[in-house]
């Protein structure tokens, strides 16, 4: 039996079967779906292209949302990269113009894979592949990421939620970020407690986000927070791998994140009632939307 | 939740922008087009609640459209799902409606199908995705049809439901779930009936040789 409530759990069971946690993850799938572990690694593989396509499509196409509110900044920042006009270097750079190509192309009724959810789809593709590109990884390294991120992400879901209507944007782009901060680790060949360090480092950042979409729609602020999961990702791997920990283990943060999602008002959660949603500007851009 | 698959998790792939509002609505589409059974060319669709509010940012109404042309939700041509209906003589119409204790995501669907005949469906898109079938022509069905479902509108007799289980039997197929109602005694009655195993064309062509048995349709699951 490879089932696992807890981050702690996995890493534990992957050390007394001698297996990598990748292998749990997958025979854990196995013994749910009584599919072959060759089965699993080519849906998984399907993922990929399907997230490549996205990030393609959004780098490329001139994108336009339904509503009008968002498409072309994705592009806007490809090319200020290629002038060099980039503050923060190569890596980075490419990894929040890849998150923000997903988002966009997601707002736009494109097709994108919901890593947990739609509205946080673009963060693990905007990490992953920036990290990979930038350390010539393979794709057999990625799927292997994203086998790490999913197993983070049940864990999430079993534990607390990564829905944002429950947990607010924490719940979210929070458990997304944690997500791709673990499978960077375990991409770049770190520790099973770096990559737990790395998770709880990630959420711990953006412990009480909340989710306030203006006009109810996946757009503001969604999009520019999926460059601020991928951004946050980056930066909790990069502490991980020093071998700096997290006083506060993973999985008593993934409760903490749930305790404080429930804490919230409802306001805060995904009924566009507070925050930016009705600020000014939000309120006239919600008008502005619905009276076309 | 201990059955979560990790694919739960890194998916659904689908076309954006919101898994309630726009995959959600596409599967409600796909559900409702297995439940009339066959062609249609009307459609009103009543829209409540968030759905009713946010309904053309999240493309929900083209989603809508394209899960009854059969579209899945990861086809891409679910935007252009206006142009298909066009081509392919589907009139539609939105209106907004308030319903009583309904899910803030339902959608009330009047169906006409090109025998005239209207048949009325409320269906709620309950997160990530996922969706109920609240009630067919009033009846309340409460089907989610993750599982391999079965919808059938039998005469209210003793025994009826005897003989379907019996065919499931001779198939070995296991009912993970079964719910019975109707109208008024001795008259039509709809069974629901979820099972663990697919279902093939042949088990159903069983079921309809049961002459109490007016109509079986099978609705699940949908991916």
């Amino acid at each position: 039996m490879y089932n696992f409530n807890r981050l702690s759990e996995l890493i534990e069971l992957a050390k007394k079967e001698q297996l990598s946690i990748v292998d749990i993850i997958i025979g854990r799938e196995q013994e749910l779906t009584n599919k072959s572990r060759g089965e699993i690694r080519a849906k998984m593989a399907k993922a990929l292209t399907v997230m490549r396509e996205s990030v393609e499509i959004g780098l490329s196409e001139d994108i336009k949302s339904t509503s009008g509110l968002s498409g072309g900044d994705a592009k806007l920042l490809i090319e200020a990269q290629k002038k060099g006009a980039t503050v923060t270097g190569t890596l980075l750079s490419s990894a929040i113009a890849k998150a923000i190509a997903v988002a966009e192309v997601n707002a736009a009724m494109g097709r994108i894979v919901a890593v947990p959810t739609a509205g946080s789809c673009g963060i693990l593709p905007g990490a992953l592949l920036a990290v990979a590109e930038a350390k010539d990884l393979d794709d057999e390294a990625i799927i292997d990421g994203l086998f790490v991120a999913s197993g983070i992400g049940l864990i999430i879901a079993k534990q607390a939620t990564v829905s944002g209507a429950e947990g607010g944007c924490q719940a979210e782009c929070g458990s997304a970020a944690a997500m791709a901060a673990g499978a960077i680790v375990y991409m770049l060949e770190g520790k099973e407690e770096q990559v737990l360090d790395a998770v709880a480092i990630a959420l711990k950042n953006v412990l009480g986000l909340v989710c306030d979409p203006v006009a109810g729609l996946v757009e503001v602020p969604c999009i520019k927070r999926n460059a601020g999961g991928a951004t946050n990702s980056l930066m909790a791997a990069e502490l991980a791998l020093a071998g700096i920990k997290s006083h506060i283990p993973a999985d008593e943060v993934i409760i903490a994140m749930k305790k404080i999602g429930q804490a919230l008002a409802p306001q805060l959660k995904e009924t566009s009632l507070g925050g930016l949603a009705v600020t000014p500007t939000g309120c006239k851009l919600k008008d502005e939307i619905l009276s076309k | 939740m201990s059955n979560l698959s990790i694919f739960d998790i890194i998916g659904p792939v689908m076309v954006g922008p919101s898994s309630s509002h726009t995959a959600g609505a596409v599967r409600i589409g796909n559900l409702a087009r297995k439940i009339i059974g066959e062609e249609f060319n009307q459609v009103k669709i009543y829209l409540h609640g968030s759905f009713k509010e946010t309904y053309q940012g999240h493309g929900t109404d083209k989603a809508i459209i394209g899960g009854l042309l059969g579209l899945k939700t990861d086809n891409p041509i679910i935007k252009e799902a206006f142009t298909l209906a066009k081509a392919r003589g589907l009139k539609y119409e939105f209106l907004p409606i308030d319903l009583d204790n309904a899910h803030p995501n339902t959608i009330k669907l009047e169906i006409e199908n090109i025998k005239g005949k209207v048949i009325s469906i409320i269906a709620s898109s309950i997160g990530g995705g996922s969706v109920v079938i609240n009630e067919i022509d009033g009846i309340k069905v409460g089907v989610t049809a993750e599982l391999p479902t079965l919808l059938t509108i039998h005469q209210d007799k003793p025994g009826i439901i005897a003989k379907i289980s019996k065919v499931l039997e001779d198939y070995k197929l296991n009912i993970a779930y079964m719910k019975v109602l109707r109208e008024y005694k001795g008259s039509l009655a709809t069974a629901v009936i979820e099972v663990d195993e697919e279902i093939e064309g042949e088990i159903i062509d069983k079921i309809k040789e049961i002459t109490e048995v007016e109509e079986i349709k099978l609705i699940g699951p949908i991916n």
